[in-house]
């Protein structure tokens, strides 16, 4: 099917909402009923059709309003996009992969056009048809990496690798849960990773720094992790906490079901040819409660998810205050039935 | 994960004698269509079908990282090894369809340097190829100091001295000469960084030097890929495989755990990656550890070995694979 983008917003009147389509494909990240945080990878090589998973890169109805919101973050705050200087390399490397994965996965709405160095990039949704050269940046409004992110949902931490670690060195940081690019630039792996509890001392965070640094071309890996949000807000940075952090006491009993998203990363690792660099897409997903108990196992798997979820576990991922009205409304959805495993529906 | 990465078919459709040690292959990808870019530094492991033995050795690859046509690797042959690079002189012939891996690089620029100082002895020559060729595009600046025997067997000597003259530097050991290392590094301006090819003694040789000059360690960067040695014959026991393996004396143990079927992850094959990292649950004997991954703490606690190089001489071994 084509895609229909809809026109709605993640700030102010919040008029985002998912169609029906989007509801059935939403990325739910709990295969059984009860959550342990682990690294989970696997490979990104495709999913079922129409899934999230199916392309390298997704788009869905959301594309031009996310990329609106983006547009807003950025002319208030440019420093959600930075790149240190010897990360340019990385940014062209990023620009090719998403041009041509976009172009080859939805030949209805991007084109690219190469001949040599000299490349014509048409991004239907977007009205954009430019004509530039590869690798000369002066040829492009933006940098590389900001050119072709501007026009990609997802926010991208691009990574440098060397001393067997991974640095912080270039990203665009829009629609963040709770971290900030302008904080985190020129850290490595583990001093971005400092605030999350415990899994530090599961030794987990070696492990995947480990699985990270092996990662290869041609075999990109994926991941889910997931969190809560008040209203379909995307940009939650620290930031902002001041304004979105206040939202979290808006949620009553009755507006729990409208208000109350989850929130899903879909994270993608894809080594990069020619600077080495890693690109780290990671893609957010948001449904309300009430969209989401209207496919049944979710519902009930939700309620068993969040009802037993570790105290630290419901603190880290901030909404411990709301938990007992998340649980009270989700209880309504959970008939005690057996659910299958596995995230699709039945 | 599954072991190694992707393969990619292709079909050798050029081969050049450089000099009477060192051949050249050229690889484009079977049916047509365009190779991966990659960047300076990476090497490619390539499967060589030699009668019932699958052999997979890895090699640099030299040409423009840019250049999506072709690849090109030179294999030095080694009269005394196990025989990856005989098969390569011998066997190969052009127009034979092969199958080599995706490029994956351990010996990557730091693109921070301000200036790239490189040294070279022998074939380690041909991951600099393909870094130059880069370097050049991006117009970074790098000098090269490259050791050979002579002119007969100096791969590329020429090519290097005609396309980049002003950044080449060749020592000729017949002749007696050689780099004057501390000069050569105390004249470095700051930003440098220092990328060293060869025989292990000549990384040794620059490392320390480096370091004890006070290069700090962030800024030398080094590759050497072992070969795997011959040794005595030697049983394992696979645990989660649940299965008897015995590793024959021109095999290593890699091989052997892979001609068993036994999906073991693997990068460089040559000691240097750590992707191959092994458990050991129960061992009587001597372990011949001939990795550079290992610390020497490691090692001497007996719980861990390098399949791709090290191996085990002794009454019993039990992995956990
Ligand atoms: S495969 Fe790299 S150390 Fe063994």
């Amino acid at each position: 099917m084509s895609i229909q983008f809809k026109k709605e917003t993640f700030r102010n009147d919040y008029t985002f909402k998912n169609s029906q389509w989007a509801i059935d494909r939403f990325p739910f990240p709990f295969h059984e009923d009860s959550y342990m945080y682990s690294v989970n990878m696997e490979q990104h090589q495709g999913g079922p059709a129409g899934s999230v998973f199916e392309k390298r890169f997704d788009v869905d109805e959301h594309y031009l309003a996310e990329m609106e919101d983006r547009a807003l973050v950025l002319a208030e705050d440019p420093l959600r996009c930075q790149s240190l200087p010897h990360m340019t390399l990385a940014g062209w490397d990023l620009l090719e992969l998403i041009m041509v994965s976009k172009s080859e996965d939805y030949p209805d709405l991007f084109q690219l056009h190469r001949e040599g160095n000299n490349w014509r990039w048409i991004n239907k949704p977007m009205k954009i048809d430019d004509q530039f050269v590869f690798m000369d940046e002066t040829t492009l409004p933006y940098g590389p990496m900001e050119y072709i992110t501007r026009q990609t949902q997802g926010d991208f931490a691009v990574l440098d690798q060397r001393d067997d670690n991974l640095w912080m060195d270039a990203g665009m940081v829009t629609t963040q849960a709770d971290w900030s690019l302008d904080f985190d630039i020129g850290m490595n792996f583990f001093e971005w990773h400092a605030p999350v509890p415990k899994a530090h001392e599961m030794g987990i965070f070696v492990r995947a720094l480990k699985f990270l640094l092996n990662i290869q071309q041609g075999s990109p890996a994926r991941r889910l992790n997931w969190t809560m949000t008040v209203n379909p807000l995307l940009d939650t940075s620290p930031e902002n906490y001041h304004k979105w952090g206040v939202e979290k006491s808006t949620l009553t009993v009755e507006n729990v079901g409208e208000k109350q998203h989850l929130r899903v990363e879909l994270q993608t690792f894809f080594r990069l040819p020619r600077s080495n660099a890693l690109v780290f897409p990671i893609r957010c997903y948001l449904i309300r409660l009430e969209e989401l108990v209207t496919v049944p196992k979710w519902g009930r798997r939700l309620h068993r998810i969040i009802r037993d979820l570790p105290e630290e576990l419901a603190t880290y991922k901030g909404f411990i205050s709301n938990r007992p009205m998340i649980q009270e409304y989700l209880s309504g959805f959970d008939d005690g039935q057996p659910t299958s495993d596995g995230i699709w529906p039945d | 994960m599954s072991a190694g990465t992707n393969k990619i078919a292709v079909t050798v459709t050029d081969i050049i004698e450089v000099n009477q040690l060192v051949k050249r292959f050229k690889f484009e990808r079977t049916g047509g269509g365009d190779l991966p870019v990659f960047s300076g530094g990476a090497h490619t492991v390539v499967e060589m079908l030699d009668k019932e033995i699958t052999r997979l050795n890895p090699y640099s690859i030299m040409s423009d990282p840019m250049d999506q046509n072709a690849y090109t690797i030179s294999v030095r042959r080694d009269d005394k090894g196990r025989g990856g690079s005989l098969f390569m002189h011998h066997q190969v012939r052009v127009g034979d369809e092969m199958v080599i891996s995706y490029p994956v690089n351990l010996f990557a620029l730091d693109l921070r340097a301000k200036k790239h100082l490189m040294i070279a002895g022998g074939i380690g020559i041909t991951p600099f190829l393909a870094q130059i060729k880069q370097l050049t595009t991006l117009q970074y600046h790098f000098e090269l100091h490259y050791s050979v025997r002579n002119n007969t067997v100096g791969s590329y000597v020429d090519e290097l001295t005609s396309f980049y003259p002003k950044n080449t530097h060749i020592y000729y050991s017949d002749d007696g000469q050689s780099i004057d290392l501390e000069q050569l590094l105390d004249g470095q301006p700051l930003g440098t960084h220092v990328y060293i090819c060869g025989p292990k003694d000549m990384i040794t040789w620059v490392y320390e030097t480096a370091e004890s000059m006070g290069w700090p360690r962030e800024v030398i960067h080094y590759e050497e890929f072992l070969a795997p040695q011959s040794g005595k014959p030697f049983e394992v026991l696979l645990e989660q495989s649940n299965k008897t393996i015995q590793v024959g004396e021109h095999q290593s143990l890699l091989e052997a755990m892979e001609a068993a079927d036994v999906d073991a992850p693997y990068l460089c094959r040559g000691g240097a990656c750590g992707q191959c990292e092994t458990n050991v649950i129960s061992s009587e004997g001597q372990f011949i550890h001939r990795d550079h991954w290992l610390d020497d703490e490691q090692r001497k606690s007996g719980k861990k070995i390098m399949p791709c190089v090290s191996r085990f001489e002794g009454k019993s071994l039990v992995l956990d694979r």
